[in-house]
């Protein structure tokens, strides 16, 4: 810096306007972005959006007519966890991993017309319409409790029929001891599976007993209407003493078969995810605890009861198993 | 004009400082919302806000260990001489250094309300099951360990710890790394499938801690090769 007399400054020394103009302009810039790193993306970058206080009705579907409510000892009467939150916290890997991926990404899921193919052991294989398959079976409405893996929990409304009245119907074989479903397999419609997060398509499966058993259903509807692209449209399993994840979404396929199957989460992580996945809170996770969960709505964790609290109806299928192997 | 740059330098870290701390704001908003009697719909956290928020101030915790990581070679990158042209990003040779400091103690801060959150609105200060799952769930018990770390790290960044450590001080903040590499190993551990998001992190560390290494090799091999007779 030249020494200067005080109070004189020569004109080549003064900024020109525009340059500061554009220091300024610069800073900004500059500040914005640092702003969108400090604040925007930083925060927002994970995942919920603020902004929006508006109820969103997208994905609601259409009133199911003519809903019988079923046994009231298969229902409980804890209170339904809210429409929202049930249709914007789900695990459909088919539409992204983040809990709120599947109800923004689910859109591009057609799921009319539809049509399940049953094959295996029974009597009348097929590929069945779904129409077809729901004409005879009258709906009914069920309030199951939803334990996920994850340790939190849900009480849905489901609309639904028995599984096991599908599969009477259908009439099955001597050989006909397991039941594996299988999820859409079309990354056109499902863009979670253009990656090989899990072996697609989705495979789940149950005992026969298990499958018959009167608390396990194939739903259609939650909330007395027509499933959200996002829980499993058009037909879903429900099993509700199981971790979540054995309830199965989006169904095309149901076989009957002699051997047990190998399913998806088995082959992902066999020390972490086995066949029966019976929610057992004597059981952990391998790296989490599963005595405890949160139900969503619900700011303290609630104990996590054995068989998700249907301990009287189904213990009875598992008696003199080791649970702990079976996990 | 120095005194006068040096008042510039101040008022711009408390903007960015300011800035830091806004995610933590705009997080206390939403849970004030998000906890009142009659949250709205949809809720500003998701369905599970406590999960939000335990997620959320962790990868904070993350992005600013990352952040913390970078400032020195970016002040390497931005400040070079190449033969006789010079590479300026800042305005002066060691412009960003103090930032160093800054970004890892609010790394520390989110962190620190990571544990919080965890501990008090996870396990509802139910110091039985923190005490299990600390015993039992080797990924908390490696998140902890990143915790103490910085911990330690924030305790001693002070200018008169600095100056007490002597050279120890240098080595000891070499700590952060390992700490910034068992918070990813924490939050890998914690995903059933899909590992993108952790690996991002560790490719960002991995880096950082190469652009670390490297050059400090290189220079070594240098005073080794003038010091042979």
């Amino acid at each position: 810096m030249p020494s200067q007399r005080r109070g004189m400054i020569r004109a080549s020394e003064i900024t020109p306007r525009e340059v500061f103009l554009k220091r300024r302009e610069f800073l900004a810039a500059a500040a914005g972005a640092a702003a969108s790193l400090g604040g925007g993306t930083l925060l927002l970058g994970c995942g919920a959006d603020a902004s929006d206080h508006r109820e969103d009705r997208s994905g609601r579907g259409s009133k199911l007519e003519g809903v019988i409510a079923g046994p009231q000892a298969l229902s409980t009467n804890e209170k339904p966890t809210g429409f929202w939150e049930a249709t914007h916290y789900n695990n459909f890997y088919e539409f992204g991993t983040d809990k709120a991926d599947p109800s923004e990404n689910a859109g591009s899921l057609r799921p009319k017309p539809w049509s399940v193919a049953i094959e295996g052991e029974v009597a009348r294989p097929g590929v069945v319409p779904l129409e077809t398959l729901l004409a005879p079976l009258p709906l009914e409405e069920r309030i199951y409790r939803l334990r996920c893996v994850e340790a939190w929990s849900m009480v849905i409304p489901w609309v639904g029929f028995p599984l096991g009245a599908l599969l009477s119907r259908q009439g099955l074989t001597s050989k006909a001891r397991y039941v594996v479903f299988e999820t859409l397999f079309d990354p056109e419609q499902m863009p979670g599976q253009r990656r090989p997060i899990l072996d697609w398509p989705y495979t789940e499966g149950l005992r026969i007993d298990e499958a018959m058993h009167p608390l396990s259903i194939l739903a259609v509807g939650m909330y007395g209407e027509t499933l959200p692209n996002q829980n499993g449209a058009p037909l879903r399993l429900v099993v509700p003493w199981k971790y979540g994840f054995k309830s199965i979404k989006s169904i095309v396929k149901i076989r009957l078969q002699e051997d047990p199957p190998q399913t998806s989460w088995q082959r992902m992580a066999p020390s972490e995810y086995g066949f029966y996945a019976n929610v057992n809170p004597d059981v952990d996770h391998p790296r989490w605890s599963q005595r405890r969960e949160r139900r969503i709505g619900e700011l303290a964790k609630r104990p996590t009861l054995p068989f998700n609290g249907y301990a009287d109806e189904v213990a009875s299928l598992y008696a003199g198993m080791d649970l702990r192997k079976n996990f | 004009m120095a005194l006068e740059r040096k008042q510039k330098a101040r008022a711009l870290h408390a903007g960015v400082l300011l800035l830091c701390a806004l995610p933590a704001g705009q997080l206390a908003f939403a849970a004030a919302q998000a906890f009142s009697p009659t949250p709205p719909v949809p809720p500003p956290l998701g369905a599970n806000p406590v999960e939000f928020l335990e997620h959320s101030t962790g990868l904070l915790a993350l992005r600013f260990l990352a952040l913390c990581l970078a400032v020195t070679p970016l002040q390497r990158l931005g400040w070079k001489r190449l033969g006789r042209y010079r590479i300026a990003l800042a305005p002066y040779r060691n412009a960003l250094v103090p930032y160093r400091r800054s970004f890892g103690l609010v790394a520390f801060g989110y962190a620190s309300i990571h544990l919080a959150i965890f501990v008090g609105l996870d396990l509802g200060f139910d110091w039985k099951a923190v005490g299990e799952d600390l015993a039992e769930r080797p990924y908390i018990l490696v998140g902890f360990a990143a915790f103490v770390i910085l911990a330690a790290l924030a305790a001693t960044s002070t200018r008169r710890a600095m100056r007490r450590l002597g050279r120890r001080w240098k080595r000891l903040h070499r700590g952060l790394y390992l700490a910034a590499g068992l918070a990813v190993v924490h939050f890998a551990w914690v995903q059933k499938a899909d590992f993108r998001e952790p690996a991002l992190y560790a490719g960002i560390i991995g880096v950082l801690l190469l652009a670390r290494v490297v050059p400090a090799l290189a220079s070594r091999r240098r005073a080794g090769d003038s010091s042979r007779p």
